[in-house]
């Protein structure tokens, strides 16, 4: 049997909830109702999750899904031994038999057809058939899935079927308010408040140009990178065009415009 | 002749006179006060050296005006540049007189005293001369190539605007203007008379590219993310020239039709134009922000400015909250009057005394004195303290200072205007409200009836720019596109071609099924895969439990293999169609149209995305663009019925119509663009002399069209189009010999460049 515990969150990660979501998701638990976390990039979705799993103290498996992800690579193989063949359980299957909360980050990232896979996992039967090894595994009664994804993607190919989205219940997750995250950088860095507000107040410039050049504003794991970088010495200016303007966008225009916002902020 | 001797009493003068030699008795006339001005600047050798130039000019036979101008104007050069210049000067002089450009040189000489005080050394009034006499040598017109005969029309104009361009142009830009002018009105009097005079549009607009400073042109978009980004506002921004208000500088201002901003922003200081710019753009979102309009009618003018004062202060001083760095842009571009620059006793000081108010209020450290300055800068902050205030309390204070610091001179004719205009920030229109009709509203933005029968008819054309390979440089807006919907025909007619090539299209067919996307592509035998290949892997098993070496490539993966090509076919539909094939009944025009019928049916099979285009062209004014087939058709009986209808008339100008076809294929969202390009000859048309040039334009537009990643593959049925088709498409080209089977050429060419 698999060791439970390997997949434990041991330290309280810090989250901080911008609304009712913490109160929602634990119901959403008690009934083992299958839960997706939808929101732009860097604003705390596997945050969210990992912090479940703590306050639930369950294990929790992670998936990163991309694009050559297949089925098997969810469900299990059959691997080459000396003596023949031995099975190998993916990651949804491992989680089904130790009752752990599996979270399938990114999934539109995986081919549509890959994720099909877990829809008997998603509704009344809670099962998973593995139909190359011929078992049929009854979900643990802890087991949960969770699955994440940004709908931010303006791409016909990047987005779930319908009969998939249609067995999750979902929160939209987005940036949090300026108030509260600047309270977040503060305490997760460590940083003082007025800076962590300037941060956050740079961080909103980018977010209004979404859409016109950027397909994504400033995350707020981006402004924490920043704000790591201030507490570690370096200077504002500089942590800003290293961790908030440079990694974001090539556009020579778009950078102008976020430099220029950097200077007018820390004057 | 003794008279003229005995008028000059001083024997120096006298002298003077006699070395100039001159009859004329208009020079008379003001030779002793030019002499008094030149004495003042010349040496004793440049003297005399100005003398003899003058004396030149005097015998020339070109009459009284050329010494005239020169005695007046050449002192005024002398002192600013050194009398030391009069050599190139002259040397430029000899060179129109013995050209037929005599007459120039009275202009010349005209302007010449304004062109050299825009010049910073003798170096620059070189680069001037040698630009004008270039100008001269290459517009002077010869008949038989030996003689220079006709004098060029552009000189004297050209010196007539030399101090207007310069104090707009560098000398670089200059230069390229003037280029400009003589390669494309060289051979046209009169159209260079009306370039060099800036008169015609294309004139103003190089000028306009070539001007000094920070073009509104090209921070657009950079101003538009700034508005956006910071302000979370945004809106149409429209450029006003500056360039041809000498009198009234226009001021920005916002209405409901955008936000007006000037065209052109030169450095200030160390602030650059992008930051005046931003600025003027900051001032107003404060304005729109924060500024309620008030009703102007009770008050008076100088109220009124007061007010305007105080309120751009209070949303300047808001603005800076939010982003401090302002502060820095506001102070170096605000103008920081001394205090004691006015005089009340004689001048209207109101604007200087609201100039330095406006400077405290942004300022902290403004070092003024005045106890009634500093009693309301400290109210200002006090109103502020508490939250943003408002318009109508800011106005009160405004209106208790007034009324507090008027004096009886402000109502005095002369103003004190020094250091007084804070040039980024609006003319406040949105301020005011007036109950009551007055003459001092803005008439010209209310909407204007359109006359019925105005009614334009299909659509406006479009402008491309055309390359032009000896400036390196884009001419703007060369080109004219109408584009329209092609004519119908008979439908029957494009069916009838596809039967007759019934046995083609079945082969075409067979290809077609091998080229659909299959999705989901297995591929075998791979050492790390997805999945365990189970047939592979026990093979392996029994070779290795038999003792021989096992495969390790036991696993399997897949592949999809998907298509998402975008296709443009443009047709060029040229006079030279017509023309029968080689060895061929039929017209080129004719194949052409079963070839892309043929083509177009497969593609249909296929189900990428599709358009079909014709163009010709008659002169840069008139390019004809048809649609033969959108990409929302389908290979349906209309479609067919236009194709039928296609017709071939005038000539090739390719790169406009390659221009306008990639604004169609670059809008669509597909991986891959390709943009196929059918052509029986090289680019031309009837008002290009220059053969080379429309071939350089079209190369231009495929570097431009794979800059936007759009692959272009032309297809030519010119035979002799080795010579040039490579300049144009590098490798992307395949050249048709057999005409009579372009049918079949044209669809398995598209299937080999999309495989």
């Amino acid at each position: 049997m698999t060791d439970k515990e390997q997949y434990k969150v041991r330290k309280e990660p810090f989250y901080q909830a911008q609304g009712k979501e913490v109160q929602l998701y634990e119901a959403a638990y008690r009934n083992r109702l299958p839960v997706m976390v939808k929101g732009p990039t860097g604003c705390g979705k596997s945050r969210f999750v990992e912090y479940m799993a703590w306050k639930l103290n369950k294990p929790l498996i992670t998936v990163a899904c991309n694009e050559d992800m297949t089925a098997s690579d969810l469900v299990g193989r059959y691997l080459l031994e000396a003596n023949g063949t031995r099975w190998l359980d993916g990651p949804l299957t491992t989680a089904a038999r130790i009752g752990a909360i599996c979270y399938l980050d990114e999934i539109v990232e995986a081919r549509q057809d890959t994720t099909v896979v877990i829809h008997p996992l998603t509704d009344h039967r809670r099962t998973l058939p593995l139909d190359k090894k011929g078992e049929l595994i009854e979900a643990h009664p802890d087991f949960q899935l969770v699955i994440s994804y940004n709908p931010g993607y303006q791409s016909l190919m990047k987005d779930l079927k319908q009969s998939t989205k249609q067995r999750f219940t979902a929160f939209d997750f987005d940036y949090p308010t300026p108030e509260l995250e600047t309270a977040i950088l503060a305490k997760e860095t460590g940083l003082d408040e007025t800076t962590a507000a300037k941060l956050v107040k740079i961080g909103q410039t980018a977010r209004n140009l979404k859409g016109h050049g950027l397909d994504e504003g400033i995350s707020t794991r981006l402004l924490v990178y920043a704000a790591t970088l201030i507490k570690d010495g370096v200077e504002p200016r500089d942590a800003c065009y290293m961790a908030l303007v440079r990694p974001i966008t090539d556009d020579a225009d778009i950078r102008a415009t976020l430099d220029h916002a950097i200077d007018a902020t820390f004057a | 002749m003794t008279m003229t001797e005995t008028e000059y009493q001083h024997p120096l003068m006298a002298a003077y006179w006699k070395q100039l030699n001159s009859g004329f008795p208009q020079v008379k006339e003001v030779f002793e006060d030019c002499m008094a001005e030149a004495l003042a600047v010349l040496n004793r050798e440049e003297l005399s050296e100005y003398l003899d130039a003058a004396s030149f000019l005097g015998r020339m036979g070109r009459g009284v005006e050329p010494i005239l101008t020169f005695l007046e104007e050449w002192p005024s050069v002398a002192k600013a540049l050194g009398g030391s210049a009069l050599p190139m000067v002259m040397q430029a002089i000899h060179a129109m007189h013995k050209s037929p450009n005599g007459k120039a040189i009275t202009p010349f000489l005209q302007t010449l005293a304004a062109v050299a005080r825009r010049q910073h050394s003798q170096d620059a009034l070189q680069h001037y001369l040698d630009i004008a006499l270039d100008l001269m040598a290459r517009t002077t017109g010869s008949i038989h190539g030996h003689h220079t005969t006709f004098p060029s029309p552009g000189l004297p104009e050209f010196y007539q605007q030399a101090p207007f361009l310069l104090s707009n142009l560098s000398m670089a830009g200059l230069k390229n203007w003037v280029e400009y002018g003589i390669r494309n009105y060289g051979n046209h009097p009169e159209r260079q008379q009306d370039y060099f005079s800036l008169q015609s549009a294309d004139s103003r607009a190089v000028l306009q590219r070539e001007r000094h400073g920070t073009l509104f042109a090209d921070v657009e978009r950079k101003l538009d993310l700034y508005l956006r980004a910071l302000w979370q506002d945004s809106d149409h921004l429209v450029p006003y020239s500056t360039a041809f208000d000498e009198l009234r500088k226009p001021i920005p201002y916002y209405d409901q039709l955008g936000i007006r901003v000037p065209d052109v922003f030169d450095d200030a200081g160390e602030i650059a134009g992008l930051d005046r710019y931003r600025a003027v753009l900051a001032h107003m979102v404060g304005h729109r922000r924060y500024t309620s309009a008030q009703i102007a009618d009770n008050w008076s003018p100088f109220q009124r400015m007061a007010v305007e004062f105080f309120e751009d202060c209070r949303i300047e001083t808001l603005l800076c909250r939010e982003y401090p760095g302002l502060r820095r842009i506001f102070l170096a571009l605000h103008p920081k009057p001394v205090e004691t620059a006015c005089d009340p006793e004689t001048t209207s000081c109101l604007r200087h005394r609201l100039a330095m108010l406006s400077r405290a209020l942004l300022d902290p450290d403004h070092g003024y004195t005045d106890p009634a300055l500093l009693d309301f800068v400290q109210r200002f902050h006090a109103a502020l303290a508490a939250g943003e205030s408002s318009t109508s309390e800011i106005a009160g204070l405004a209106l208790s200072y007034v009324a507090k610091t008027r004096r009886q001179s402000d109502q005095f004719a002369k103003i004190h205007f020094d250091d007084t205009v804070i040039d980024y920030r609006d003319d406040n229109r949105q301020m005011w409200k007036f109950i009551e009709e007055g003459d001092e509203e803005e008439a010209f933005d209310a909407e204007r009836k359109i006359e019925p029968g105005e009614e334009l008819k299909g659509l406006p054309p479009r402008h491309y720019p055309e390359w032009d390979y000896h400036s390196q440089t884009y001419r703007p807006d060369w080109a004219s596109v109408y584009e329209a919907l092609h004519p119908s025909g008979n439908a029957a007619k494009i069916d009838q071609l596809l039967q007759k090539h019934d046995a083609l299209a079945k082969r075409l067919k067979r290809l077609l099924d091998l080229l659909k996307p299959q999705d989901k592509v297995r591929i075998r035998y791979q050492e790390e895969g997805s999945e365990l290949d189970l047939d592979v892997a026990i093979r392996s098993l029994i070779d290795f439990k038999g003792g021989a070496t096992p495969d390790p490539r036991i696993n399997m993966s897949h592949r999809t293999s998907g298509r998402d090509i975008a296709v443009m076919l443009l047709l060029d539909l040229s006079e030279s169609l017509n023309e029968k094939a080689a060895g061929s009944e039929q017209t080129i025009l004719e194949l052409s149209q079963e070839a892309v019928s043929l083509l177009a049916w497969a593609i249909e099979k296929l189900g990428d995305p599709f358009a079909i285009a014709g163009f010709h062209s008659n002169t840069r004014h008139d390019v004809r663009y048809l649609h033969v087939k959108g990409y929302s058709e389908h290979w349906n009986d209309e479609v067919k019925a236009r194709l039928a209808a296609m017709q071939a008339g005038y000539s090739t100008r390719m790169g406009a119509a390659m221009r306008h076809a990639a604004h169609y294929l670059g809008a669509r969202p597909s991986d891959k663009k390709l943009m196929l390009i059918l052509t029986d000859g090289q680019p031309s048309d009837v008002d290009a002399q220059d053969e080379r040039l429309l071939i350089e334009d079209a190369r231009q537009a495929v570097k431009e069209l794979d800059r936007e990643g759009i692959f272009t593959y032309c297809i030519s049925l010119d035979p002799k189009a080795d010579e040039y088709v490579s300049d144009i498409f590098g490798r992307q080209y395949t050249v048709v010999d057999n005409i009579q089977r372009l049918p079949e050429k044209l669809p398995e060419l598209f299937m080999a460049l999309t495989k």
